[in-house]
């Protein structure tokens, strides 16, 4: 499928074996569009997360494939797959996973220098991004100096700092409180804007509501696929205003 | 909207057009389908029913827009009657719990995926509330509003969860009998 950043066929993954087998994926196809917004949601357990990581590259599947912007990932070696993890994904976690040590504009720039950006490219990028998350003030503070929110826009520069094809964010909301969240919800919305593709875990259906798409799991598996975006707004005047 | 339009005349008395850029503000995106000619409509039958008295200002030709509407003893007891008045909308979930079970019962139609087509059409809904809300300015007088309706649409949807683990059982029991 031309434009398609992300490809799944007939993915699985297995944990354990024998009576303790688990199948957190089981035989799932996925295909997402450039610029697509999708979201995974689904009870705790029901294999979203290990999804979001065979699709980036950070687990190998038990079987079938992975294909991230037209090159099939699951065959490739550990030296090529850390290539592709670098420079085509960025990763969100829910637990933000800065570097305690670094600066707000290091943490940025590393992916960056690991890339093998130059120190003067990698520092014009961070500061650019982190304008752009609203804390260009906070660039020179450590992560223990900032609060929640404020750290998971780190880490949502830091996942753009390689210009990657598409953003997987695993529960990036889950530790956030309502200000912080819709903080996080709007740079979303501009990422969304500028045509970044994304795919969202969740368990918040607030966050799942800003998707394009929405794919529900149980079990491993998909159970419903709906597409959110209506095809002409209905504005919010009827939802309250009866005639009187 | 009678009550809330004598509330918002409680402080000082106001032109229509003021009124109605004050609801407007509150409501946020939910008052943009709200036009003046409403709450003119409004203010003229409370004028008639004796709440409101609209002065004109002198010499000029009258017109709904040049009047300056007031609140009279009667309006200002209703309006604290209104603030005092503990009443809340109640949720009609009686039709949708029925037809789920007609549903069943007739084999129509299957119950859980009666839910799931509520469960997109509740998450459409939730997804434009929430584009409003992101969209709205933080100083916005309407973002409790939203935010109102959006923990509604979610309790619906914990609803909907609940009604599947129920409809879901039920035709398990069925199938299996």
């Amino acid at each position: 499928m031309p434009g398609a950043v992300i490809r799944a066929r007939g993915l699985v993954k297995h944990f354990g074996r024998g009576q303790s087998l688990v199948r957190a994926v089981d035989e799932i196809d996925l295909e997402v569009a450039e610029g697509e917004t999708l979201a995974v949601m689904g009870p705790s357990g029901c294999g979203k997360s290990t999804l979001l990581h065979l699709l980036g590259g950070l687990e190998r599947p038990t079987a079938g494939e992975v294909w991230v912007a037209g090159r099939r990932i699951d065959t490739l070696s550990e030296r090529a797959l850390a290539g592709v993890r670098r420079r085509s994904v960025g990763f969100v976690f829910q637990s933000f996973h800065l570097v305690e040590e670094l600066s707000a504009a290091e943490n940025v720039e590393l992916p960056a220098l690991l890339a093998g950006c130059s120190p003067r490219e990698a520092r014009r990028r961070a500061m650019l991004l982190l304008e752009r998350v609203g804390l260009a003030g906070r660039a020179r503070h450590l992560p223990s100096r900032l609060s929640g929110g404020q750290r998971q826009r780190v880490a949502i520069a830091r996942a753009l700092v390689n210009e990657p094809l598409v953003v997987l964010a695993d529960e990036p909301t889950g530790n956030l409180d309502t200000a912080a969240t819709l903080e996080v919800l709007r740079i979303f919305a501009e990422l969304r804007a500028a045509g970044q593709t994304l795919v969202i875990v969740t368990h918040d259906e607030r966050v799942a509501a800003t998707a394009d798409r929405l794919v529900s799991m149980r079990d491993g598996m998909f159970v419903d696929d709906t597409r959110l975006a209506a095809a002409r707004p209905r504005g919010l005047g009827g939802l309250l205003w009866p005639e009187d | 909207m009678q009550d809330a339009v004598l509330a918002f005349l409680a402080k000082e008395p106001a032109h229509g057009y003021h009124l109605h850029t004050r609801l407007r503000r509150a409501l946020g995106p939910l008052g943009e389908s709200l036009n003046r000619g409403q709450i003119y409509v409004t203010l003229a039958r409370l004028e008639r029913a004796g709440l409101v008295v609209a002065e004109r200002a002198a010499g000029l030709p009258e017109r709904p827009e040049r009047k300056v509407y007031a609140l009279t003893p009667a309006g200002r007891e209703r309006v604290a009657a209104w603030l005092n008045e503990v009443g809340w909308p109640k949720p009609d979930l009686a039709e949708f719990h029925l037809k789920l079970t007609a549903a069943a019962a007739t084999r129509l139609a299957d119950p859980v995926a009666l839910v799931a087509a509520q469960r997109r059409e509740v998450m459409r809904r939730l997804r434009e509330v929430q584009q409003a809300a992101l969209a709205e300015p933080a100083e916005s007088g309407a973002g409790p509003l939203l935010e109102g309706i959006v923990l509604r649409l979610q309790a619906d949807l914990r609803w909907l969860d609940a009604c599947e683990r129920a409809w879901s059982g039920a035709g398990d029991a069925a199938g299996g009998g």
